[in-house]
């Protein structure tokens, strides 16, 4: 197994080489079958990245410790479920998880647009094959995930306790989905200004990877967002971390260029903008990869020193030298068909959209950069914080949350005062509702907080009156009932409504975010069990203390009951699981479960009003002279006696708890984060999803040559 | 106006804007920015309010106070090291020998961190220690 998984590896490296070289050679030639080697090699490199995949991921199932990676991040007593994941915990791992991904997108964009795009595709093909050499160069030379381990391990490390959650599973394929996907309309971009083919034929074909790599990237984020406000003990669900900020960066000019390209389509306006956008949405990508890889910023994502810097340096230096070389050689064609006809028109909403969107992404990668910035200034590092990110970030994206109401409804061309009238008197109405509603329940003043309420009414209210308008002028037109005429007046425009119903959904994430933030509440306290404190109208009483021991860790914890106006509301039970560190030598049998990783379980009541968080920091450190006892006393205690002295430390905490640190949180409205992300989701598979005869014709196309041949026998 | 002079007008409007929007943003970064130094650095600096982004290791022996964490940072390499004394949620991963990264100001003999501001590399996180 460990043969074929290596002899995988080298025999992608030659099919991603042979394959660039035949596009290449196809392109300037026009032999198409040469083309036609180059788009199987593609599909060939998948393949046996898969291979090598499955090989890897059987070791891990199996726990074979002859491998050293599934040695050092893995362990018997690994969950299967984080088994399979553990393999993407890794550096070696989650590069061959990115590359496998980018050919398996890829082979997918390929397939696609074998018989379109002629001209531009092999270059492209070339363009994806390339990054696909680079990244299998990479783990060949620098990060081998298939190294033998002689002799093997007994025992594995196992996964860190901080990686086991379910989102682990889906939470770095689908951010390594979103970069990966951005990289295919990046190659035919540089495929349309190679071959100077640069209508709207190529946006229209990578238009839809494009709103792919938006999702998946989106929901990566989210995703992440969520695991961290459920299960990481600090109460947050963004911290302006570098590795965050690497992941918005590509998102942000990805959904500036998915709204740009609208108007190259419509108007033939903006190209240089446009290319321009898809190739800066590309590097960022590569670039947040780099950033993740690098471990060149200081980061909570700590990824230690890395020897692959420099080749990532190099790669973004010869894609930015090239994409900017072929933008400027190519000016002339890429000039804009029409102009802007007035400030009040929707090309002008999406224009200013844009700058804001690009704004906001120069502003934090300014930030994130900064500590190297300043470095090269001044000689010292320097690095700035979540209110220098939030002086920013704050009002560009109030404003990008009113232009997502402006946009969907205000004219193309030129807007009339009539047209104005007729579409922006509901949204105002609502957003003057909004600050009313406001002014009036919110206890003290939080300006910020108002204006994107104001902005997420305004919002609502446009995308709402487009969909009551369309379902009305359909029933009027059909007779339809109201539910039959609003979902086939969704089914049969999917790009425009998933693109308001994803409008919707940034607004409920917008208000939910701004509530979160400037409502919250925090109290940091020591109790007792009996003891209770009041957090913004909730009574949090610490009933008793908890202790359990399970097959891999120690968890202390507490009851906690929480209370408002004399009801119970919810019983919460946060705790702390303390994993034994490998060392047992140094530390003794029991004292290693105090020296080895401690992760936080939150005790968390959600709710569409409110959270309750709540996080236990219990005290351990009177346990210093027990464990020390224990351990003299059974210095070579087996797994089975280690659970039953953990479980007396577990009783003794049980019965006579010391008192423990809490952390209690009452946050309004950070649901509507997750439900505002589900409904923006749900929006763009509707915007991807295709129309119905397309979907017909693509059936009809597959079973034509089966039909041609039944057709043939009769 | 003719289009040509409007079109012109726009474009140093939008880049006047833009310079504008830079240099605010340049002079504002320099401004609120933490100096991210090592103990070794920090070890005789003056108590006049700043603010210092400390890198470095924690040195074996910390102890909590009720909600109080002290604890000693030394260099990555070498042993220069210094007092910290620190209010706030303690990352889970914050142990003897690990690398953090906590802001601080100088107060007397020692150092206070910013509340919340301490933050723990994962060090297991892509590395990959020998198993047993």
């Amino acid at each position: 197994m460990l043969t074929l998984g290596r002899a995988s590896l080298v025999l992608a490296l030659a099919i991603a080489l042979v394959g660039i070289v035949s596009s290449l050679y196809g392109a300037r030639s026009g032999r198409a079958e040469w083309v036609a080697v180059g788009r199987r090699s593609m599909y060939a490199l998948f393949g046996v990245l898969t291979v090598t995949m499955v090989v890897l991921e059987a070791a891990f199932l199996r726990s074979d410790f002859s491998f050293r990676l599934v040695a050092s991040h893995s362990s018997t007593t690994t969950p299967t479920f984080y088994k399979l994941t553990a393999m993407w915990s890794s550096q070696e791992g989650s590069l061959l998880l990115w590359v496998w991904l980018l050919s398996g997108w890829a082979s997918l964009a390929v397939f696609a647009t074998r018989k379109r795009l002629r001209d531009i595709a092999p270059y492209a093909t070339s363009v994806l094959l390339g990054f696909g050499a680079f990244f299998v160069s990479l783990i060949l030379l620098f990060a081998h995930p298939i190294q033998l381990l002689d002799p093997a391990a007994v025992e594995g490390n196992g996964l860190p306790p901080l990686l086991r959650h379910p989102s682990m599973m889906i939470h770095p394929p689908m951010l390594y989905s979103g970069y990966t996907l951005f990289t295919i309309p990046f190659a035919f971009a540089l495929g349309a200004l190679i071959t100077r083919r640069l209508d709207a034929s190529w946006i229209r074909s990578t238009r839809r990877f494009a709103l792919l790599a938006w999702l998946c990237l989106g929901t990566g984020i989210l995703l992440g967002a969520r695991w961290s406000w459920s299960e990481l003990g600090w109460g947050g669900y963004w911290a302006w971390d570098p590795v965050e900020n690497a992941s918005l960066l590509p998102w942000l000019t990805g959904t500036a260029f998915l709204h740009s390209l609208m108007v190259q389509e419509k108007r033939g306006m903006l190209r240089v903008w446009n290319v321009s956008l898809v190739l800066a949405t590309g590097i960022l990508a590569i670039m947040g990869t780099f950033l993740v890889r690098s471990g060149i910023l200081e980061s909570i994502h700590a990824f230690g020193a890395s020897t692959l810097g420099v080749p990532f340096l190099v790669l973004l230096g010869v894609l930015m030298i090239s994409s900017a070389a072929l933008v400027l050689t190519r000016r002339r064609e890429l000039r804009s068909e029409a102009r802007l006809d007035s400030v009040f028109s929707r090309e002008a909403a999406f224009l200013l959209n844009n700058l804001a969107l690009v704004g906001l992404c120069f502003v934090i990668m300014w930030g994130t950069f900064f500590p190297l910035i300043s470095e090269i200034v001044t000689g010292r590092q320097a690095s700035v914080g979540a209110p220098w990110f939030d002086r920013y970030t704050v009002p560009l994206a109030i404003a990008l949350v009113f232009l997502s109401g402006i946009g969907p409804v205000i004219a193309w061309r030129r807007a009339t005062l009539g047209n104005l009238r007729r579409n922006f008197v509901v949204p105002t109405a609502a957003a003057g509702a909004a600050l009313l509603a406001g002014l009036t329940l919110a206890g003290e003043p939080k300006p910020t907080a108002l204006a994107m309420f104001c902005g997420a009414a305004f919002a609502l209210g446009a995308v709402g009156q487009e969909f009551w308008r369309g379902t009305r002028a359909r029933r009027a037109a059909t007779g339809e009932s109201l539910p039959l005429a609003l979902a086939t007046l969704v089914g049969r425009n999917r790009r425009r409504y998933g693109g308001y119903l994803v409008h919707v959904g940034m607004a409920l994430l917008f208000l939910g975010v701004a509530a979160s933030s400037a409502f919250q509440h925090v109290r940091d306290v020591r109790l007792q069990p009996g003891q209770s404190v009041r957090v913004e109208g909730h009574d949090i009483r610490y009933v008793r203390a908890t202790g359990t021991v399970d097959r891999e860790k120690l968890s202390l914890g507490a009851l906690l009951r929480v209370s408002k106006d004399g009801h119970e509301v919810a019983t919460l039970r946060p705790s702390r699981g303390y994993y034994p560190s490998p060392d047992a030598r140094q530390f003794g049998p029991i004292g290693r479960y105090f020296e080895g990783e401690a992760t936080s379980e939150v005790g968390l009541k959600t709710g569409l009003e409110r959270d309750v968080w709540t996080s236990v920091e219990p005290n351990i450190d009177s346990f210093g002279r027990m464990v020390d006892g224990i351990d003299r006393r059974f210095p070579l205690a087996d797994a089975a006696s280690q659970g039953l002295l953990l479980g007396v430390i577990a009783e003794r905490y049980r019965l006579d708890p010391p008192p423990a640190g809490f952390r209690m949180i009452v946050s309004p409205l950070v649901t509507w984060i997750w439900l505002g992300g589900l409904v923006a989701i749900s929006g763009a598979l509707i915007a991807i999803w295709p129309k119905p005869k397309r979907a017909r014709a693509w059936v009809v196309a597959a079973s034509r040559p089966r039909l041609g041949r039944a057709v043939g026998r009769a | 106006m003719d289009p040509r002079a409007k079109r012109t007008f726009r474009l140093v409007v939008a880049l006047g804007a833009a310079v504008l929007l830079a240099a605010a943003l340049v002079y504002t970064s320099f401004g609120a920015a933490s100096e991210a130094t090592t103990p070794a650095a920090l070890a005789n600096a003056p108590a006049d309010g700043r603010s210092y982004q400390l890198t470095g290791k924690v040195v074996p022996g910390y102890r909590r106070e009720g909600g109080v964490l002290h604890f000693r940072v030394r260099e990555r390499a070498g042993r220069v090291s210094v007092p910290v004394r620190y209010e706030g949620v303690v990352p889970d991963p914050f142990r003897a020998g690990r690398e953090v990264i906590v802001t601080v100001r100088r107060e007397g003999n020692g150092f206070v961190a910013e509340r919340d501001s301490l933050i723990t590399k994962c060090p297991s996180k892509f590395s990959s220690e020998e198993a047993s």
